[in-house]
């Protein structure tokens, strides 16, 4: 059924209350259930080994000897996971990156697995696998794989999106460019131009759990698998193709999941937990060690993005253009090409120009970090946009108020804006006591804009009402921050009745039809349009029972407040029949009552924050400590605010650590030196202040509450906040991501040579 | 692999003297397990020696305070004595790990670690401080610097096992002071490190110093030619920077993943200069 | 291989295990014993969800053998409440939103609560330090700070 998913103003009694969130008691007690909590009887332990070596030719595997340990059930190597892709290169690379098949491509390849009665036997099957190597040269650094001279990474691999195609293979996977207008003619009424390059270096979501999970085959084909993940349903079709199992037949049950941020969108070992699994007729548990998560899940691309933007002296941007090189780990991604996207979104630009170059390097598979690529850009290009304020002896805000992308506005990307958050969020900035607030010695302030698309996507929910008048929603986008209490109050909203009357759960992939992964912000986005219209379905059919229960025309039935009312003056004086009254007698007026809802959730709203970020820099040590932060970012409207303003810190904390500290470091034998959470700095309690939110409701039209994602944007202007801060406080331009203090010493000393 | 909790020193001494393979004392367990996890260390014995008794105090005697092996630095803190009469060995002892790790770790396993990055060792280098050593042979008392030959190596012969380390009582006038860089403000391993310790006349002026310096070469360094920059004066500005220019000559260090040479060189001084004026602060300095 | 034999208290009841020496507290309570409040998020002390008290003190139950804990006494997340009745940290977690995935919470509300134990009016920055062994990739720590703040004023009765 086509559900109007437009936006109507409306006055809300659940939506934007705080309430208390369902899982919230599991969670403080331990009771809640993640990836590893889970155990089948009779289950074996599963351990991978994976590769020491950057870029390696596997030449031979023998497994004959950890095949003869006690205790070892199976043992498999890619011939195990035959080649079922059928010609489709993005399945096949995921299949490669599961189980090295011909070469080695990283340090963490896995290359072999084993299953066995305990994790003190796999491990010694592991050392018991002999892997016969050739090593090949490597290449780790996004600008050096670019280098006509650099190890092949794909032998085969032909530049796409450049016309003609070039003849050689190199590294770089596909170019892609956005923009319109002309730039060179934009640049020539430039009265200042500022034009750098900008390094960001390799990050990973640094989720607390590593990933799990517990993989079930049965000899006649169906299979069950308990995981962390972000998304089940693509979790199931992806082992199912991998493993050639009908998709019906492989049920994925989703655990809690300890944080993803885009990392558990993509399978890593869970085809290899199955293939075990199938191997030795057991269940078998697979967990990643921390070191393997870093080595060998998805982080980040590193990045090197040229940018050249210029300004009239009225301060009106005539010219702006990147180009970006992305790394995408051994295989072809999008990455720049939603860095290339996203570069400009805050502007309206007459002239603008990005190019994405997608790159292939030794590194990890590239995978989905919180607004995937955008923050990057943003970095690059707000830190030329506030250099460029400086030239012109502008303010930065007004500079950027003046340039800002509006309703009507044509985007860098192609689309044209609806309402917008650009404008209103820089005002917000403007007007915000923090702009005010005084600085002390070496401290300095930065301020920064992002953008996201957010996504919508195939979405289905199911709306049951019980016999004494609760109701259960069950939804197919994973819970990663509170989504649960959120569509909770939708459904609350809806049906008229208390938030405390609805449970809220994940449906497994067997019970509910297909939804697509929480990831571009649209868990709650997608799953409210589809609990509102699930339970306006159940409305519908609880109008019907209090007809017929009254025994008058439906036309003449009303919801009001969670109750049935009649009306007309034939029917007025009816008693009107609660949620409660009509479920009781459910079972003699057409029996169960609930509401379904598929749907396609298209007109995701796009999201823009504005952050401020005063930093104190140690000129003699070039230690940095964040002394306050600010987020203002459109929520469209906020569900529930309490879980809004956590997304906003999240991400912004996130954003802080890669501005600062956080990277991947590679000796130069293409090893990962820090695979942990020592050398892998994340941001520690005492790292940051409180990090100050203010959400701005810019209804989105095309959400019936006017509801826009909200989880990701606050990762994007971070970056660019902290660079601006550091670059006021220590008075020297910083260009190169994370600002360790190493980098901020040597930048104080080359200014001062 | 095998787990031994023997009851006394003896005990302990016996087995590890006598132990075939790899065998690893166990205290406080914090670099230990890590190193297990890792693969990097596949003992076929562990020695826990949490169960003898005497290795568990911080003992005042008339000569100062020992310090047993087993003494979680948790508890370091919390002796006052210790806090009041050598606050730098404290906070360095302190400031390894998390509140978690605290109240395991112990400074003789942070000394026997051997890592050149040690917290709480330039302290104790600073401080004078010596390791009672038990073992097959005769008991034995080194300076704590004669510990450590190598990044991961220490001077113990097999069996050996240091039962406590020792810190003088302080004369009047003295202080001590550790700071340590690290990128975040928790829980990392010093980039580079500073312990001063030093003893002033009834002028205010530097009578004896000792300055060490971590993370900045193979071993802990104990800087002789800083500790002379700064003898016989009150600190000055002269003074602290030829104690700066003497720690970032001493420094032999590398580029690895938590800091670079020049850094190293250069933030070795700004340390140490910051160390020596909390101690000269802590001595009494008006 | 026999198993070491280990007698112990957890949560206040006795309990009795067999375990390999090179099995952690951690493998022991998770694996052997059901006890998965407490978490593996790296397995080498860094990150805090594996925290437990252990005769009284606060350690990450990873670098703690599962042998050592003979005699000892330990309280995980799993006897933190009273029956039905939560520790009001518990309770502020959830008021404040101090949790968004949830799996550092475990850790997190052992360190609070050893925190105030000690410290029974802490400052932002000794809260700040007090739980920095404690990672947290969601929230950015500023709910879980607020919820430390509140729960101190309230068990003070303010």
């Amino acid at each position: 059924m086509e559900f109007d998913a437009s936006y109507s103003a409306k006055k809300f009694k659940s939506v934007g209350t705080r309430p208390d969130r369902p899982d919230g008691v599991d969670k403080v007690t331990g009771r809640a259930r993640y990836g590893a909590d889970f155990n089948m009887p009779g289950q074996l332990i599963g351990l991978i080994l994976r590769s020491p070596h950057a870029h390696a030719k596997i030449k031979k595997i023998d497994t004959s000897k950890a095949e003869k340990l006690k205790g070892v059930k199976a043992v498999i190597t890619a011939a195990d996971l035959p080649d079922l892709t059928g010609g489709d290169s993005d399945l096949y690379d995921i299949l490669d990156n599961c189980m090295a098949r011909k070469k080695a491509l990283y340090d963490g390849h896995a290359v072999a697995a084993v299953a066995a009665i305990d994790a003190k036997t796999a491990k010694q099957a592991l050392k018991l696998i002999k892997v016969d190597y050739k090593i090949l040269p490597h290449v780790t650094d996004v600008d050096q794989a670019v280098d006509p001279k650099a190890p092949l990474i794909q032998e085969k691999l032909v530049t796409g999106g450049v016309d003609p195609k070039p003849t050689k293979p190199s590294n770089i996977a596909n170019v892609s460019q956005y923009g319109h207008g002309n730039t060179d003619k934009g640049f020539k009424s430039a009265d200042f131009i500022v034009e750098r390059n900008y390094k960001t270096e390799q990050t990973h979501q640094g989720y607390i759990e590593p990933h799990a999970c517990v993989a079930n085959v049965s000899s006649d084909g169906s299979a069950d698998l308990w995981v962390c993940t972000q998304g089940h349903f693509v979790y199931r079709q992806n082992c199912a193709d991998l493993l050639g199992l009908d998709v019906s037949k492989l049920r994925v049950t989703a655990s809690e999941i300890g944080g993803g941020f885009g990392g558990k969108t993509h399978v890593w070992s869970e085809p290899v937990a199955l293939a075990l699994s199938r191997k030795a007729g057991r269940p078998v548990k697979l967990t990643m060690t921390r070191d393997e998560v870093f080595r060998a899940s998805g982080p980040a691309s590193a990045t090197s993005i040229d940018v050249k933007i210029g300004a009239d002296k009225n301060g009106v941007i005539t010219a702006a253009v990147a180009t970006l090189r992305y790394s995408c780990g051994p295989y072809a991604g999008m990455w720049a090409e939603l860095g290339a996207m996203t570069s400009f979104a805050c502007y309206d630009l007459k002239n603008v120009k990005t190019i994405g170059n997608e790159v292939l390097v030794n590194r990890p598979k590239t995978a989905a970090y919180r607004a995937p690529s955008a923050p990057m850009a943003a970095f690059a290009v707000e830190s030329a946009i506030d250099e460029l304020a400086h030239k012109l002896g502008m303010d930065p805000v007004k500079f950027r108020i003046k340039n800002s992308a509006k309703e009507g506005s044509k985007s860098s990307y192609g689309p044209v804006y609806g309402p917008i958050g650009i404008g209103p969020t820089l005002e917000a900035v403007k007007r915000h006591p923090h702009m005010k607030a005084p600085l002390g010695k070496n401290q300095g302030r930065g301020m920064a804009c992002g953008f996201w698309f957010n996504f919508g996507g195939q979405t289905c929910s199911t709306l049951n009402i019980g016999a004494d008048g609760t109701a259960t929603i069950s939804v197919g986008t994973i819970d990663v921050g509170g989504s649960r209490a959120s569509l909770s109050l939708i459904a609350a909203e809806e049906l008229g009745i208390p938030y405390k009357h609805i449970k809220a759960v994940v449906a497994d992939t067997s019970t509910l039809g297909y939804n697509d992964m929480t990831d571009g912000s649209r868990g709650t986005f997608s799953s409210s349009i589809a609990t509102i219209s699930a339970a306006r379905n159940a409305v519908s059919v609880m109008k019907e029972r209090a007809a017929k229960t009254w025994d008058i025309p439906v036309e003449n039935v009303e919801w009001e407040n969670g109750h049935a009312v009649a009306k007309g003056k034939k029917y007025g004086n009816l008693p009107k029949l609660s949620v409660k009254d009509i479920a009781a007698a459910a079972g003699n007026t057409g029996g169960p009552i609930a509401g379904h809802s598929e749907l396609v959730a298209d007109g995701a709203g796009v999201s823009f924050a504005t952050h401020i970020c005063d930093i104190e820099v140690d000129p003699e040590t070039g230690a940095t400590k964040v002394l306050r932060y600010t987020v203002v970012q459109d929520a469209g409207k906020a569900v529930h605010p309490t879980y809004v303003e956590g997304q906003y810190q999240g991400g912004a904390a996130q954003g802080i650590g890669w501005a600062l500290n956080e990277e991947y470091i590679y000796g130069d034998d293409g090893r990962l030196q820090n695979s942990g959470f020592l050398d892998y700095r994340i941001p520690v309690c005492s790292d940051l202040p409180m990090i100050d939110t203010k959400i701005l409701e810019i209804p989105n039209p095309n959400h019936p509450y006017g509801v826009r994602g909200v989880g990701e944007t606050s990762i994007v202007p971070p970056l660019a906040a902290v660079a601006n801060a550091v670059s006021n406080a220590a008075n020297v331009r910083m260009t190169h991501i994370p600002m360790s203090p190493p980098r901020i010493l040597a930048a104080l000393n080359a200014e001062k040579n | 692999m095998q787990y031994e909790r023997p009851s006394s020193l003896k005990d302990a001494v016996d087995i590890l003297s006598k132990a075939k393979g790899s065998a690893h004392i166990l205290a406080g367990g914090s670099d230990l397990l890590v190193k297990m996890k890792g693969d990097f260390v596949e003992p076929d014995l562990i020695v826990d020696i949490k169960s003898i008794k005497s290795l568990n105090e911080i003992k005042k005697t008339a000569k100062g305070f020992t310090i047993g092996a087993s003494v979680p630095c948790a508890a370091m803190g919390e002796h006052a004595g210790l806090k009041k009469a050598w606050p730098g060995v404290v906070e360095a002892a302190n400031l390894i790990g998390s509140k978690q790790v605290q109240g395991r770790c112990t400074v003789v396993g942070n000394l026997c670690n051997a890592s050149p990055a040690a917290d709480s060792v330039p302290a104790l280098v600073a401080a004078g401080a010596k390791a009672v050593i038990a073992g097959p042979g005769r008991r034995r008392t080194v300076a704590v610097e004669k510990i450590v030959t190598a990044p991961g190596r220490t001077s113990l012969k097999k069996g050996e096992i240091i039962d406590s380390i020792q810190l003088e009582k302080r004369p009047k006038n003295s202080g001590d002071a550790y700071l340590r860089f690290i990128p975040r403000t928790e829980m990392d391993i010093a980039v580079v490190s500073a312990g001063v310790s030093l003893t002033l006349d009834a002028k205010g002026v530097v009578k004896t110093a000792r300055v060490a310096l971590g993370a900045v070469a193979p071993t802990v360094l104990l800087v002789k030619e800083a500790a002379k920059a700064i003898i016989g004066t009150k600190l000055e500005k002269a003074a602290m920077e030829n104690l700066a220019a003497a720690c970032s000559k001493a420094c032999s260090p590398i580029d690895d993943k938590r800091g670079t040479i020049e850094f190293r060189e250069e933030v070795s001084g700004v340390l140490a200069k910051r160390a020596a004026k909390i101690a000269y602060k802590r001595a009494g300095a008006k | 291989m026999s198993g070491i034999a280990v007698s112990t208290t957890i949560n206040g009841d006795d309990v009795e295990y067999l375990c390999q020496a090179e099995e952690t507290l951690l493998d022991v309570l998770r694996d052997r014993l059901e006890l998965t409040g407490a978490k593996e998020g790296c397995g080498t002390g860094d990150c805090g969800a594996c925290s437990v008290m252990f005769d009284g003190r606060l350690v990450c139950s990873c670098l703690v053998l599962g042998a050592e804990a003979d005699g000892c006494e330990i309280e995980t997340i799993e006897g933190m409440a009273n029956g039905e009745e939560l520790h009001p940290l518990q309770t502020k977690f959830i008021e404040h939103a101090a949790l968004q995935c949830g799996i550092c919470t475990p850790g997190f509300l052992i360190a609070a609560k050893d925190l105030l134990e000690r410290n029974p009016n802490p400052t932002e920055e000794e809260i700040r330090f007090g739980l920095a062994g404690n990672l947290c990739r969601c929230t950015g720590y500023d709910k879980i700070v607020r919820a430390m703040q509140d729960t101190v004023k309230e068990m003070k009765g303010v």
